[in-house]
């Protein structure tokens, strides 16, 4: 018993000892934090050597046939692939810590279109040199990678909202052509779900659930309504009659059974699921539902039952929200030259189709979505164009994820009935104008 | 309150006097600081850093605000103690108090839930003769399942189109904003975390000797008053301490509400959840603040549980160890003997 009690009293005087060591610890982290303010972006234009490509997993394994393949050509700048989680939101926050610690781990960004802001503001990522050239790059794209009028980042995937629709029960309904306005949308949902074929289905099925998703399809109602969430010069203009519109429909939507209630939890796959086994007539999803919804092996009911159309919109055909990715340059990284390079190497008509034939990801090039055998091999390819060429990126803001948020917790509730449009839009503007203005 | 078990318990020690091995033990101490010294330098590396550096950065702001050219304003500022006013007040105020309820609400029911259901689970463990080998490893197996997983499972079970609407006949969206929500947190948190609470509680429960029951069935003591006046008392100490550790769990509780529902449902997020989602859009002093006081928080919290009901857990755990020891030891010796 004593030797318990003496070892306790010494191990205070340890802890005593321990806790001094700690407070030297903090202290010499209170002083290594200013210190390095000056990232140079010193460039000698020979940086050339091996670099790292962080990007999102590359599920289709088409990449890294890219990257083999420019190893080859390049022995001694060899690219080696650090692939990041699946979800959106834990690239993020690998990619901001990296950047926060200035860490040269990463050469090479894959940056989704919202975040190139918060990248270029916090100088994480290089100004892309003015003699990159965007010509052949899809306008809306190019958008998305400038910052203040400065190119940061270069398109390389985009990503477009279609309508997918039941062709074949369009077609037994006598409709003809798919609808290009909500009402016609609606209309078409009455005539189709007469049919004894369409019993038990669903009219419209979008990504509705408390997330990023809500935020584009938010968007792109109020866009299609000839709104926008912000204007040309990034600030809100959500408390309008067109975004009012907007919202009351989607909100009409959910109380008439339009939308079912159950799409309050509904996220991309939720809704590719509920198309696919036949339960909606009407789905705004991205193109990559398309392969998986024409497999033919017993996965999808509607298999060569279905086909795309732009989105609807209020008057005419709606607007799409952009999505996608942009390569960027780590400010904090060695070898930009050859990092530059590989991003032309990557961008380039060659590489693009080879994504777009092997992993169906939507090219940034605006010529390949004209090629001929392309559009044999990928039928939407022209109304994904039509799409792109209406899309909107979604607000240019620095402080992208406060305004996400802000929007998800404005619009859910009124899709859940318990908010109103007018009082929730109103309250939206001043929370955006808030995180948008410089304090 | 008393929670010495008086047929457990061992009488109580009296410290040895202190003045008479005072030398020996001062040679021994010094020793013993110096091979200890290696441990407290590394706690200090991996829990004292952490700590002071999260306190640090809750009375700094950064990141705010753009210059002319919109880029960010380097650089990091003290704000004092604005980070956590704006907590308690602000903007964010009705945040962190729906943050707050949360976490309290979750951890109420579910440890409540967990402590009786994992209390039946280890009377069926404890008195099951045939295939308890099996029923051991049957009810443990949700614990051994990682959270995230589990968070993933119950996904699937409360979808719109899940078995759990199937089984109810109703519609109930579970992962919306919502009741259901919480509910859905609180079960698949119950289902994870009661088998731990039963196997602590089962070890306790087979430390209580078999004559005591015997005798009560003597006496004429019926089922549920041996229970009462035996089982429970007995078994508390060591469904305290299963209770103490869910405790501090679940007022921590991250990866349920954040896989199961979504991050950005107020009716789940709990104060783990906000800190992240501030750290994710890069204001680490809010983060560090809520932190700090989600740590606060768990501290007092398992300061009155411990001085409320446990009077001295771990001292009492301390003094008792080797006699359990052996005890347990004879005892699953015993076990063995017994057909199974």
């Amino acid at each position: 018993m004593s030797r318990t009690r003496t070892t306790w009293r010494t191990s205070r005087t340890a802890g005593l000892a321990a806790l001094a060591a700690t407070t030297a610890l903090v202290l010499a982290g209170c002083s290594s934090g200013d210190a390095n303010d000056k990232a140079s972006t010193a460039d000698s234009g020979t940086d050339r050597g091996p670099i790292t490509f962080a990007v999102g997993k590359d599920t289709s394994g088409a990449l890294q046939k890219q990257v083999d393949a420019w190893n080859t050509a390049h022995p001694s700048e060899k690219v080696t692939l650090d692939e990041l989680p699946a979800s959106a939101d834990a690239q993020l926050q690998q990619l901001q810590q990296n950047a926060q610690v200035k860490s040269t781990a990463f050469s090479v960004l894959g940056l989704d279109v919202t975040w190139t802001s918060e990248f270029a503001a916090n100088r994480w990522i290089d100004a892309m040199p003015a003699s990159t050239s965007t010509s052949g790059l899809l306008p809306a794209a190019v958008d998305s990678a400038t910052y203040r009028g400065t190119l940061y980042s270069v398109p390389w995937q985009t990503n477009g909202g279609l309508l997918f629709y039941r062709s074949d029960l369009l077609t037994a309904a006598g409709v003809k052509t798919p609808p290009t306005t909500w009402q016609e949308m609606q209309a078409d949902c009455a005539k189709v779900k007469a049919l004894p074929q369409a019993k038990g289905a669903s009219c419209y099925a979008g990504q509705f659930d408390k997330y990023e998703g809500l935020v584009v399809n938010f968007s792109e109602a109020v866009q299609s309504s000839g709104g926008h969430v912000f204007d040309t010069d990034g600030n809100p203009t959500v408390n309008t009659p067109q975004a009012k519109t907007a919202l009351a429909w989607l909100a009409g939507a959910f109380k008439d059974g339009t939308i079912p209630q159950e799409e309050l939890t509904y996220q991309e796959e939720n809704g590719r699921k509920a198309f696919q086994s036949g339960k909606a007539i009407f789905m705004r999803n991205w193109p990559y539902v398309w392969d998986l919804a024409n497999k033919t092996d017993g996965s999808s009911k509607v298999a060569g039952k279905f086909d795309v159309a732009p989105l609807p919109g209020l008057d005419s055909t709606g607007s799409s929200t952009l999505g996608g990715y942009n390569l960027a340059v780590s400010s904090f990284t060695r070898h930009k030259t050859t990092a530059r390079d590989f991003i032309t190497y990557l961008t380039s008509d060659s590489s693009e189709r080879a994504n777009l034939l092997a992993a169906s990801t939507a090219p940034t090039r605006a010529a390949l979505y004209e090629d001929r055998a392309l559009q044999k091999k990928f039928p939407y390819l022209a109304d994904l164009k039509q799409s792109l060429d209406a899309a909107v990126a979604r607000p240019k803001a620095v402080r992208y994820g406060d305004v996400s948020a802000a929007v998800q917790d404005a619009i859910y509730p009124v899709l859940s009935g318990q908010a109103g449009p007018d009082t929730a839009l109103a309250s939206l503007q001043t929370k955006l104008t808030q995180i948008t203005s410089q304090p | 309150m008393t929670t010495t078990a008086p047929a457990v318990a061992l009488p109580p020690t009296k410290p040895a006097p202190k003045s008479s091995t005072r030398r020996a033990d001062h040679g021994e101490g010094r020793l013993a600081a110096v091979l200890l010294s290696p441990t407290f330098l590394v706690l200090a590396l991996v829990i004292g850093y952490p700590l002071v550096s999260a306190l640090r950065e809750s009375l700094y702001r950064r990141g705010e605000g753009l210059d002319a050219n919109g880029f960010v304003v380097s650089g990091e500022h003290f704000v004092g103690l604005r980070n956590y006013t704006d907590a308690f007040t602000g903007a964010g105020g009705s945040r962190f108090w729906n943050a707050f309820g949360n976490t309290t609400f979750f951890t109420v029911t579910s440890v409540v839930l967990e402590a009786a259901v994992g209390l039946a689970m280890a009377l069926v463990m404890h008195h099951a003769l045939r295939g308890r080998a099996l029923l051991r490893a049957g009810i443990l197996v949700p614990w051994a399942v990682p959270t995230a997983v589990s968070g993933l499972l119950w996904r699937w079970i409360f979808d719109a189109n899940g078995i759990a609407n199937k089984l109810l006949g109703q519609q109930i969206l579970w992962a919306a904003d919502g009741w259901p929500a919480k509910w859905a947190v609180v079960i698949a948190d119950t289902w994870k975390t009661a088998p731990f609470i039963g196997l602590l509680t089962l070890a306790g429960l087979q430390l209580i000797p078999a004559e005591l029951h015997e005798a009560a069935r003597v006496d004429g003591a019926n089922a549920w008053v041996q229970f009462r006046k035996i089982t429970l008392p007995l078994v508390k100490p060591a469904l305290l301490v299963a209770v103490l550790f869910r405790l501090l769990d679940v007022l921590r509780m991250f990866d349920l509400p954040y896989l199961l529902v979504g991050n950005q449902k107020h009716s789940v997020q709990t104060l783990s959840v906000l800190a992240f989602n501030e750290a994710n859009n890069l204001h680490y002093g809010p983060a560090a603040a809520y932190a700090t006081l989600l740590f606060l928080y768990v501290v007092i919290v398992a300061y009155a549980f411990v001085k409320i009901l446990g009077t001295d857990l771990i001292a009492e755990a301390r003094a008792k160890t080797p006699a359990r020891r052996r005890r347990s030891a004879t005892r699953s010796l015993a076990g063995r003997g017994t057909p199974a």
